[in-house]
């Protein structure tokens, strides 16, 4: 799949975080993490964000984090989002089992 | 989380795209937590909120809770799409804003039944709370309650409601007790459970208290609540004292004591004991064995 434009997803409130990607043509990934648990969390984080650009199959991607304790589940969602506004496609919901 | 003998006392919303709300509402005593993809979630939001809640419910599902997710409208352009993902994510149940006729109720309850057998989950277990908010849908409200196996309660929204009377809403009710009596009604009838409006005022303890009083004694099984601080004083409403726990089980020992005898009228406290009086005695163990209290019996 393929980023085509800037999109920001979710929020700077506590249990939150923010991810803004923009498309990066033939660069490969960049992560820059900004956490308020970064110290013990970084690893993690960064492992969820890089399952879920796979999970997408995107291999060129400038992702910005501004993470304020957002549990799995909520990273994982956030992203989901924000990869699918970026590269303006629909969710295939039906590929869910 | 169990179905029909789950307790429904409390049912309180959280918004699906607050992931701090979501995070502490699964702390608060609420029997029903209903993650909200309708009126809580800015247009905007909506396609981040479904993944939200999804990933919420699918994988960090509360496991003490009865789970729900509000989907959008069913004539909005989100529908599709929220019933594609509430269902994957396997809660107990998805509540259904604006019901208005039981072809409405049949029509979602085939798509979910679709999805179901798409997604491997085991057909009929996704059940149905249809929102009752409008007066066609008080009207049709029986029929609404029939329309599917799925249907497991109808719970009655008076904002809109009032709005669709063009009445004013006021804290005594009057305004909605026929819509709240139908809507009981509708709900025995099919036996399924009703639950009743929420009360408004967050900062009014005595006025919820006068609201359940009447939700109470009306026949409820339970109330929607819009703030957390509602939870414990309508739960306490429908979780039965140790004086009626003890009143019932003295009703229950006399129907009991009257058959050995063989008696054709027993009486308690020079009171006569009918049907409906031990009906509700057995219904008051069964609410207060729901509630976890321990009722007689060796250890």
């Amino acid at each position: 799949m393929q980023l085509k434009k800037p999109a920001v997803v979710g929020t700077l409130e506590s249990c939150d975080v923010q991810i803004t990607l923009f498309p990066n043509p033939g660069k490969g990934v960049e992560i820059n993490l900004d956490s308020i648990v970064k110290v013990m969390f970084e690893k993690s984080i960064l492992q969820t964000v890089r399952e879920e650009l796979e999970k997408f199959q995107i291999s060129d991607a400038i992702v910005q984090i501004n993470d304020k304790g957002a549990f799995d589940w909520v990273i994982r969602a956030r992203m989901q989002a924000a990869i699918c506004r970026s590269a303006e496609v629909a969710f295939d919901w039906k590929g869910v089992s | 989380m169990a179905g029909k003998t789950a307790l429904k006392r409390t049912s309180l919303y959280v918004s699906g795209s607050s992931p701090v709300n979501m995070s502490q509402a699964i702390f608060y005593n609420e029997d029903c937590l209903v993650y909200d993809l309708e009126d809580s979630v800015p247009i905007a939001e909506k396609d981040a909120a479904r993944f939200l809640v999804y990933n919420t419910v699918r994988y960090h599902r509360p496991k003490d809770k009865y789970v729900l997710i509000r989907v959008n409208g069913i004539y909005s352009e989100f529908l599709d799409d929220d019933l594609e993902a509430a269902v994957r994510a396997r809660p107990d149940a998805i509540r259904i804003p604006k019901v208005e006729s039981a072809a409405e109720v049949e029509r979602i309850a085939k798509r979910i039944t679709e999805i179901e057998q798409e997604a491997g989950i085991e057909v009929g277990s996704t059940k149905l709370w249809c929102n009752i908010e409008s007066y066609p849908g008080v009207l049709n409200a029986e029929a609404i309650a029939k329309a599917d196996e799925r249907v497991e309660a109808l719970a009655l929204g008076a904002e809109d409601f009032t709005a669709s009377m063009k009445a004013t809403r006021t804290k005594p009710g009057w305004e909605i007790f026929y819509a709240r009596n139908a809507v009981l009604m509708a709900c025995r009838s099919a036996g399924v459970e009703a639950l009743d409006a929420v009360f408004s005022d967050i900062n009014d303890m005595e006025g919820l208290r006068a609201d359940t009083t009447l939700t109470k004694n009306l026949g409820f099984d339970g109330k929607t609540v819009v703030h957390p601080r509602q939870i414990d004083i309508v739960n306490s409403y429908f979780t039965p004292s140790k004086k009626e726990i003890n009143y019932a089980l003295r009703v229950l020992a006399a129907v009991e004591e009257g058959k050995k005898l063989n008696k054709g009228a027993i009486t308690l406290d020079g009171s006569m004991i009918d049907k409906p009086m031990e009906l509700r005695a057995l219904t008051t163990l069964a609410q207060a064995e729901a509630a976890g209290i321990k009722i007689g019996g060796a250890e």
